[in-house]
C-alpha cells in the first residue's frame, strides 16, 4: 500500500499564505531559517508582512508583541530549539503574561531534525511552555491536521506554542480533518487499553493499535493534539472505559503529554499510566528513523507498554 | 524649532508633583524603586504634558502615540504620570503595591495608559520596534516612545533591537536612555562599564542626541529633533541622577530598590513644596 508522506513545515506555509490572503493583520516574523521552515512562501507573498530579525530570537519574540499591541496577528516561526529555547522569558513577560495575540509556531521539535544533534533537536520545549499560564499548546500529527490546527490558532484568541515536526510524516488525516483546539481526536475505538498520542506519535499509535489487534488487543486511539487547555473529558471517559493508558510523544517524558494524562487521571479517576517518550535524555546525531528507534519512540514500543499493562491486571 | 513655546513653568511644577508623588508611594509602599523614578521625572513630564499626542479618556485611541517604560522597575513614575494626565484617580497611588490594586510593582495592562508590561529588561525596546513597525504598515503618523536604563544596555537583546530598528528605517521610534549611571549592585561603570555609549548606538546607526535629562528644554528639543529625524530612529541619552531631588539618595545605589520610610518623605515632600 502506498503510504501518503507529508510535510508539516510545508502544510503550514501554505496555511499562512491563506491566512495572509484573507487578513491582512497576519504578519510573519522569521530569524534566518525562513527558508529552512517554508515562511519564505509568505514572505515572497507578502514582503512588507514579513520581518526577518536576523538570528536574534529574543528581539523577534519582542517585536511579535509590539506588532499584536498595535493590532497585528504575528506568527513566529524559526526552530523549536530557538523559540523558545533562547526566549522563555520574552514569550512570559512580553506574549503570555499579557496574554498577546502571538501565534508562536515553531518546527524541527523533538530528535526529528536528526543529524543536527541535540543541540538541535528539543525534548522539553513542550514542557517549559506548558508551565507558563495563559499560552495554548499545540502539536499536529501530520500536514492535513497542521494546515487545520493552524487556521485555527487564527481564529482563537490569544497566544499559542505550536510545534511541528521536520520529518516527513505519513498522513493521519486522509484531507482537512474537523479539529477543534482543546478537543482530543478519536481515532479509532477500543475496550483494552487507550493509546493517547501527539505529534509524529500518532501515526505510530495508529500503527500500534494494528499490531495489537492482531494479537487480540483492542486498543482506542487519540490525538490529543492540544496539550494546553487539555482535553481531560476525552481521556477520563477513555480512561473509564479501557482501565489503562498508554502515552506516546515525542519529547521527554517529564512535562509532556504523558504528564498531562497522569495529571488528569490521578485527579479524578486512577489508572495506571505508562509514558512512551524520550526517557529523561538528551538525543545525538543519527538518522531519524535510527533516533527514534533508539528513544523508544515507535509503534513498537507503543505495543510492548500497552502488552505490559493489558498483562498486568 | 518651537522652543519658545515651552511652558517650562506648568512643566516644572508637575516634576515637583511627580516626585513628591513617588516619594509617598514607596514609602506607603515600605519598598519600590525610588531612585530610577527619581531620575526618569523630567523625561516622562516633556513626553505626556507636552511631546506626546495622547488623550487619557481614550488609553485606546489607535492614532496615540505610543510610551514603553522598558525600565519597569520605574513603575512608580510612570503611575504619578498617569494619575497626573488624568488617566486614573490620584487617590490610588497609596494602593501601590498592595494586594488588589491596580497598580502592581511593575507595570502590566490592569492600568489605563501602560502601553507595556516592563520589568524584566531589555525588551522594551522589542516591543516598541514591534509598535512602530505597525504604524508603518499602517501608515499612521503615531510615533512610540522607549524609556530604557542604563542598566539595560547589559543585556543582548537591547542590542539585538539595536540593530534591527535601523535595518526598518524607523524613524518614528524614539529611544531615550536614562543613564543615571547606576545599576541594582552599583555604578554602571564598575558593574559593567557601558561606555562610549553614544558611539555605540552610533555604530547600530543610530541618530544619537545627548542632553541633560533635567534639563526640560533641552529634552523637548532633542524629542522635535528626532521627530524630524527621516529614515532614522534616535536615541536621546538623557544624562540624569539617580535619586534625584533627594539628596542623600542622589548616586547611592542602596536606593535603587528601598523605600525611605514615611517620616523622612514627610520631611522631604514639604521641603519639595516648598522650594
Amino acid at each position: 500500500m502506498l503510504v501518503q508522506m507529508s510535510s508539516m513545515r510545508d502544510a503550514y506555509a501554505e496555511a499562512l499564505v491563506e491566512l495572509g490572503a484573507k487578513d491582512s493583520r497576519v504578519v510573519v516574523l522569521g530569524a534566518d531559517t525562513s527558508v529552512s521552515i517554508r515562511t519564505s512562501l509568505f514572505a515572497d507573498r507578502y514582503p512588507e508582512r514579513f520581518f526577518n530579525v536576523g538570528i536574534a530570537e529574543a528581539n523577534m519574540v519582542g517585536i511579535a508583541a509590539g506588532l499584536a499591541l498595535a493590532g497585528k496577528i504575528p506568527y513566529v516561526s524559526t526552530y523549536s530549539a530557538f523559540v523558545p529555547g533562547k526566549c522563555l522569558d520574552q514569550i512570559r513577560n512580553a506574549i503570555a503574561y499579557p496574554n498577546l495575540d502571538v501565534k508562536i509556531v515553531s518546527s524541527h521539535g523533538g530528535l526529528t531534525v536528526g543529524a543536527d544533534g541535540a543541540s538541535h533537536q528539543t525534548v522539553e520545549d513542550v514542557a517549559a511552555i506548558r508551565a507558563i499560564p495563559h499560552l495554548r499548546v499545540v502539536v499536529p500529527a501530520d500536514a492535513n491536521s497542521t494546515r487545520v490546527l493552524v487556521d485555527r490558532s487564527w481564529t482563537t484568541r490569544g497566544p499559542f506554542y505550536v510545534r511541528l515536526s521536520r520529518a516527513n510524516v505519513p498522513e493521519v488525516y486522509q484531507s482537512s480533518p474537523d479539529l477543534q483546539i482543546g478537543k482530543a481526536g478519536l481515532l479509532k475505538e477500543g475496550s483494552d487499553v487507550t493509546i493517547v498520542a501527539c505529534g509524529v506519535m500518532v501515526n505510530e499509535a495508529v500503527e500500534a493499535a494494528k499490531s495489537l489487534s492482531k494479537d487480540g488487543v483492542s486498543a482506542e486511539v487519540i490525538d490529543s493534539h492540544t496539550l494546553k487547555p487539555f482535553d481531560t473529558d476525552t481521556v477520563l471517559k477513555s480512561a473509564k472505559k479501557t482501565g489503562r493508558i498508554v502515552t506516546a510523544e515525542e519529547q521527554n517524558i517529564v512535562g509532556g503529554l504523558g504528564s498531562a494524562v497522569a495529571e488528569t487521571v490521578s485527579d479524578s479517576h486512577p489508572v495506571p499510566v505508562s509514558r512512551v517518550g524520550v526517557r529523561d535524555t538528551f538525543g545525538e546525531s543519527g538518522e531519524y528513523k535510527e533516533l527514534m528507534t533508539k528513544y523508544g519512540l515507535t509503534s513498537q514500543e507503543i505495543v510492548r507498554a500497552s502488552k505490559r499493562l493489558v498483562a498486568s491486571r | 524649532m518651537e522652543q519658545a513655546q515651552i511652558p517650562t513653568g506648568m512643566l516644572l511644577q508637575k516634576a515637583v508633583k511627580i516626585r513628591t508623588d513617588i516619594l509617598e508611594m514607596v514609602a506607603e509602599a515600605k519598598s519600590g524603586h525610588p531612585g530610577g523614578s527619581l531620575s526618569a521625572v523630567e523625561i516622562l513630564v516633556s513626553l505626556f504634558f507636552y511631546k506626546m499626542r495622547h488623550d487619557p479618556k481614550r488609553p485606546d485611541w489607535p492614532d496615540r502615540d505610543r510610551f514603553v517604560l522598558s525600565k519597569g522597575h520605574a513603575a512608580p513614575a510612570l503611575f504619578a504620570t498617569l494619575a497626573e494626565a488624568g488617566y486614573f484617580p490620584a487617590s490610588e497611588l497609596k494602593t501601590l503595591r498592595k494586594m488588589n490594586s491596580r497598580l502592581q510593582g511593575h507595570p502590566d495592562f490592569r492600568v489605563p495608559g501602560v502601553e507595556f508590561p516592563g520589568g524584566s529588561l531589555g525588551i522594551g525596546l522589542s516591543a516598541a520596534i514591534g509598535m512602530a513597525l505597525a504604524g508603518k504598515l499602517d501608515k499612521k503618523d503615531y510615533r512610540v516612545y522607549a524609556l530604557l536604563g542604563d542598566g539595560e544596555m547589559d543585556e543582548g537583546e537591547t542590542w539585538e533591537a539595536a540593530m534591527a530598528a535601523p535595518k526598518f528605517k524607523l524613524d518614528n521610534l524614539t529611544a531615550i536612555v536614562d543613564r543615571n549611571g547606576i545599576q541594582q549592585d552599583g555604578l554602571t561603570e564598575q558593574i559593567m562599564p557601558i561606555e562610549p555609549l553614544g558611539y555605540k548606538w552610533k555604530a547600530f546607526n543610530w541618530h544619537v542626541l545627548e542632553v541633560d535629562g533635567f534639563d526640560l528644554r533641552q529634552v523637548i528639543e532633542a524629542l522635535e529633533k528626532a521627530e524630524n529625524m527621516r529614515n532614522r530612529p534616535t536615541v536621546i541619552i538623557a544624562h540624569t541622577v539617580k535619586g534625584k531631588g533627594v539628596s542623600f539618595m542622589e548616586w547611592d545605589p542602596a536606593y535603587h530598590g528601598k523605600a525611605p520610610d514615611k517620616d523622612t518623605v514627610r520631611k522631604l515632600v514639604e521641603h519639595m513644596r516648598q522650594e
